[in-house]
């Protein structure tokens, strides 16, 4: 029997690994040292510190480590190379930024700040699997286009986005590429000596390291520059001043050293549990799996449970720790902007659920989510006059609602 | 989304859920809402020769607060004449509930399907 509530939201952030959080404990206490610090072995010895935790995090991805920026999250990450790039080239290169309805709000926020400041922004609409249709893409791109911004993953849907064939045309055309890879690390390989990408934002904390440290990928060759978006001190070469968290840093470190170490085979049983999930899941009738199953990372798995409504489903699955689709706490009942993206109605999108698996999620857990949502889905089936009306055949799009 | 005892009762445990032979011409059925809306009810009742409601179903899809609204029509309605089922007042369902503000429109829709379900049971009656 698994112990309730079982999380299944590692999308949303993950528990730092016990491996990671040791490591972490000496910089808080013995360690303590300002890594900018030139004068004293308290300060080189946090400077090593900091140093070896670029490389760790470089390794992943297979970059230079000189190429990585500390940063306090992906969302600043994206704000530093969105903006960052973006205004440092729009004078040679033209104001005209494409990036897809599906992103990230930490993506889409920044791009509308600089439409407010006179960029133009192109929102490319996915197809309905999610996946961004590269001859679309191709079509968006003008000369005038200074920046496009994709990401790897998809944080509600899992998808992943063909980074390589968008960065070619980017290259191609003169367009800086960012790719918020937040959701990415330890999930997918990541070459970046291979993929054609200028900038690529990372996240500690959705791969088993601590919340408040994040990191830039900024391409050296060719090279890549930015305005920066914070000044001070001119650390991390005047990319982003700040005191750098040598405790967070060495956790970041350590925790992607974990991902690289561990990845193929973590990914490998929590494959055989989301398809076990998936399986269990798929029993249910009408349930709809949103994005494609195949171009996904085996950690994610949205469904919509079609004839319940989002709100009271959420209520009935208090047992689990999950996502859904629906923001229930605003008035305005508004499903998620990224279901609605794929053309998904409004029913669906409300009643969607996002379960995502990882490290410390067992078969129990996923054998007790099948039998709750079974139990559940039926439960509220019964109670439900759209379910009534599917059983006797009715077609629920073509009945004339009288909106409220 | 803090949810009051009774709410959370009526949720947990719903009362007079189903459904009555809508072609009876003793059953008036109340369908109101929208799915897009997120909230869709369905009221039936049955009155007895004498005009009294002796059963009320109903089945709802809509949040918590929305069933438990339905949920607490059915028990109300039973026993009462059309007239006095008519003085049913949202507000009567949102005090009774606890329904904090955003949840108001549950209790109206609930108002709303009692309205219609006897405008139903007329109609029927009358032809």
């Amino acid at each position: 029997m698994s112990k309730t509530p079982i999380y299944l939201d590692y999308s949303a952030t993950t528990p730092v690994d016990k491996r990671v959080a040791e490591a972490m404990i000496p910089y808080l206490t013995e360690k303590f040292g300002n890594p900018a610090s030139r004068s004293h072995s308290f300060g080189w010895e946090a400077d090593d510190a900091v140093e070896n935790a670029r490389e760790q995090v470089a390794a992943l991805v297979n970059a230079d480590s000189k190429e990585i920026v500390w940063t306090s999250g992906a969302t600043e990450s994206n704000n530093l190379a969105i903006k960052g790039a973006a205004n440092f080239y729009a004078a040679s290169k033209g104001k005209h930024i494409i990036t897809v309805m599906t992103e990230h709000k930490a993506v889409i926020d920044p791009v509308r700040e600089l439409e407010r400041q006179g960029f133009e922004a192109t929102f490319l609409e996915p197809e309905p699997n999610g996946l961004v249709d590269i001859a679309k893409f191709k079509a968006a791109l003008r000369p005038d286009t200074v920046l496009a911004s994709v990401m790897l993953v998809n944080n509600e849907i899992g998808v992943i986005q063909d980074i390589e064939a968008i960065g070619n045309l980017c290259r191609a055309n003169g367009t800086i590429f960012h790719v918020d890879a937040a959701q990415a690390t330890g999930k997918v390989e990541i070459n970046l000596e291979k993929l054609p990408v200028d900038l690529m934002s990372f996240s500690a904390h959705k791969t088993y390291g601590p919340k408040g440290i994040g990191a830039l990928y900024v391409r050296r060759k060719p090279r890549v520059r930015l305005e920066a978006q914070m000044h001070g001190g001119g650390h991390e070469r005047g990319f982003r001043s700040g005191t750098l968290p040598t405790h967070q840093i060495v956790g970041m470190g350590e925790a992607f050293r974990i991902a690289k170490d561990e990845m193929a085979l973590e990914n490998a049983r929590i494959r055989r549990l989301r398809d076990k999930l998936l399986a269990g899941l798929s029993e249910i009738e009408e349930v709809y799996v949103n994005g494609d199953l195949k171009q996904r990372v085996p950690h994610n798995l949205n469904i919509s449970f079609n004839y319940v409504e989002g709100e009271s489903l959420i209520m009935a699955v208090k047992d689990i720790a999950v996502s859904s689709g629906s923001a229930c706490t605003s008035a305005s009942l508004e499903p998620s902007y990224v279901l609605r993206a794929l053309g998904r109605s409004d029913e669906l999108a409300h009643s969607s659920i996002r379960f995502s698996i990882g490290r410390y999620t067992t078969e129990e857990d996923v054998d007790y989510t099948i039998d709750l949502l079974k139990t559940k889905i039926e439960k509220l089936r019964e109670l439900s006059p759209l379910w009534e009306m599917f059983q006797e055949g009715i077609d629920i799009s073509k009945v004339e609602w009288a909106a409220h | 989304m803090a949810y009051s005892d009774k709410v959370l009762d009526h949720y947990e445990n719903p009362r007079n859920v189903g459904a009555l032979d809508k072609n009876d011409d003793h059953v008036g059925t109340g369908m109101v809402g929208a799915p897009a809306c997120g909230d869709v009810m369905k009221l039936q009742i049955r009155v007895n020769d004498d005009g009294i409601i002796e059963d009320a179903k109903f089945k709802t899809y809509g949040c918590g607060s929305a069933i438990a609204s339905s949920s607490l029509v059915t028990e109300w309605l039973k026993g009462k004449n059309l007239d006095q089922a008519m003085t049913i007042k949202n507000s009567d369902i949102a005090e009774e509930l606890a329904l904090p503000p955003v949840k108001i429109h549950c209790s109206v829709l609930a108002e709303d399907a009692i309205k219609a379900a006897i405008a139903d049971l007329k109609q029927k009656q009358a032809a």
